[in-house]
């Protein structure tokens, strides 16, 4: 094991070519760029073996990487914001195909206004594509996660594409020391990839004709069902990352300080670390607060949310908006509670457009949930309006 | 033929995989042998492969996959082969 002090995005770049992968496709976006230059770095220097297409759009690059793995093999890409839209039918097209593509997203703004930094609406609007979204809030976790999601992914009992994000710039050019496992170890925690069908010209078949509505039907509710079977398995593989490297950043959702709360905060991404350092503060001044951070927003961790929300409330804070409702994560929340835990739920949109969301911010949206001043669901911070 | 198990859509090749697709059809291609001369370009042009190609070069169509696309009539040189109405037929 050794330790490396990089960003995120070189990391992420390390994981992914430590993953092995056959065929890695992709087309440069900030703030993803050091992400694919990584792994060209390693492509140049060997240590990436396998084949780097570079297209000519994002469509193209899920496009290569979902020819790819029809082929059976493993195949990785990175993208970011208007990257990540521009990919919408093929992401669509590799979860009905069944293929474990496994693909880093870099949070960043939806323009116009043109904007890099962080902002999670760009992978929240993919939520009903069929993959799996993990939100990671370390360049560790980042590291770990990439290798989990090929575990996962590939499984006979999910074969669906997996998806990791994480906020522009906050993560992915801060560079933060990360154990890096030698690479036999990650081969044995990660054997080649076996497909559950592949494009073989010696087995010759056709995929994606016409299907009538009963069968069409059927693929949908597999998908469905390999999502509920992921939810076993997330938590799975990360016990058994934990037993063979030692590291745990949760399941599907990483509780911290949770014991005999009033309240308990649930945030993803980068703001989920931030609020940990919030939640100490709180702590410290007699405010029984705890934190939540959700790991996956696919599958949505609803039995984990019911069963923490028992004599809490809960404080729910949004980088993200579902414009017309509110935010994505704060809807979800209250859908997993809904007739069967009286706990009140409080919603902030914060830190859209890049803002700060700092921990003094984080302890503010919780006092005033603690001192009753909150409403359903608010804008924190929202300036001159 | 191995068979995956996976439920998406993937389909192994086989005749009238898709079914029996010549009752598509709305114009049926009638071919008059008498006229015909062996020159087998219905044969090549055939979209759907269903122009059968005898030994000695005489040639029939297959009713029960051809969709009744008229190319082979449109391609014949001696109009050996007509489109008629599937329901003018019966």
């Amino acid at each position: 094991m050794t330790v490396m002090i990089d960003t995120g995005n070189y990391i992420a770049a390390k994981a992914a070519t430590m993953a092995r992968p056959d065929v890695v496709a992709a087309y440069p976006i900030t703030p993803q760029t050091t992400l694919v230059e990584g792994i060209a770095k390693y492509l140049k220097s060997g240590e990436f073996k396998g084949e780097y297409i570079c297209v000519e759009s994002e469509h193209s690059a899920m496009s290569a990487c979902i020819g790819a793995s029809a082929t059976g093999v493993r195949a990785f890409t990175g993208t970011s914001s208007h990257g990540l839209l521009l990919m919408h039918e093929m992401l669509h097209w590799s979860a009905l195909a069944r293929l474990p593509i496994v693909m880093c997203n870099i949070n960043r703004v939806i323009g116009p206004g043109w904007n890099i930094w962080a902002d999670e609406n760009d992978s929240i609007s993919q939520r009903d594509t069929g993959w799996i979204q993990f939100y990671c809030s370390s360049n560790q976790e980042i590291f770990d996660t990439i290798i989990q999601a090929f575990k996962l992914g590939e499984n006979e009992r999910v074969s669906l594409p997996v998806m990791i994000s994480y906020n522009a710039f906050i993560l992915s050019h801060t560079s933060m020391p990360v154990y890096i496992p030698e690479q036999k170890e990650i081969d044995d925690f990660l054997p080649k990839y076996k497909p559950k069908w592949k494009l073989d010209v010696n087995n010759p078949i056709t995929f994606g004709n016409i299907v009538l509505p009963v069968e069409y039907e059927k693929i949908r509710k597999d998908m469905q069902y390999s999502q509920e079977n992921a939810k076993k398995l997330i938590t799975k593989i990360a016990k058994d990352w934990k037993k063979k490297f030692g590291r745990y950043h949760g399941d599907l959702i990483e509780k911290y300080k949770c014991d005999e709360a009033d309240y308990i905060l649930l945030s993803m991404g980068a703001i989920g670390a931030e609020s940990k350092v919030a939640i100490n503060n709180l702590r410290k001044n007699g405010f029984k607060v705890g934190l939540a951070r959700l790991r996956t927003f696919r599958p949505f961790p609803s039995e984990e949310i019911l069963k923490i929300s028992e004599q809490v409330d809960l404080i729910v804070i949004d980088r993200d908006i579902s414009v017309g409702f509110e935010g994505a994560v704060f809807s979800e929340v209250k859908a997993s509670l809904y007739g069967k835990s009286d706990a009140k739920v409080y919603g902030f949109i914060a830190g859209l457009g890049g803002k700060d969301v700092t921990y003094i911010d984080i302890e503010t949206i919780c006092k005033k949930v603690i001192d009753g001043k909150a409403k359903d669901c608010e804008w924190y911070g929202l300036e001159g309006v | 033929m191995k068979k995956y198990d996976v439920v998406t859509t993937i389909s192994y090749p086989k005749k009238g995989a898709m079914g029996k697709t010549g009752n598509w059809r709305v114009f049926r291609p009638i071919l008059n042998k008498a006229k015909c001369v062996k020159c087998l370009r219905c044969w090549i042009f055939c979209p759907e492969a269903t122009v059968i190609r005898n030994k000695d070069d005489t040639v029939d169509i297959d009713y029960d996959y051809c969709k009744g696309c008229g190319i082979c009539a449109n391609e014949c040189k001696v109009k050996a082969i007509t489109m008629e109405r599937e329901a003018k037929i019966k």
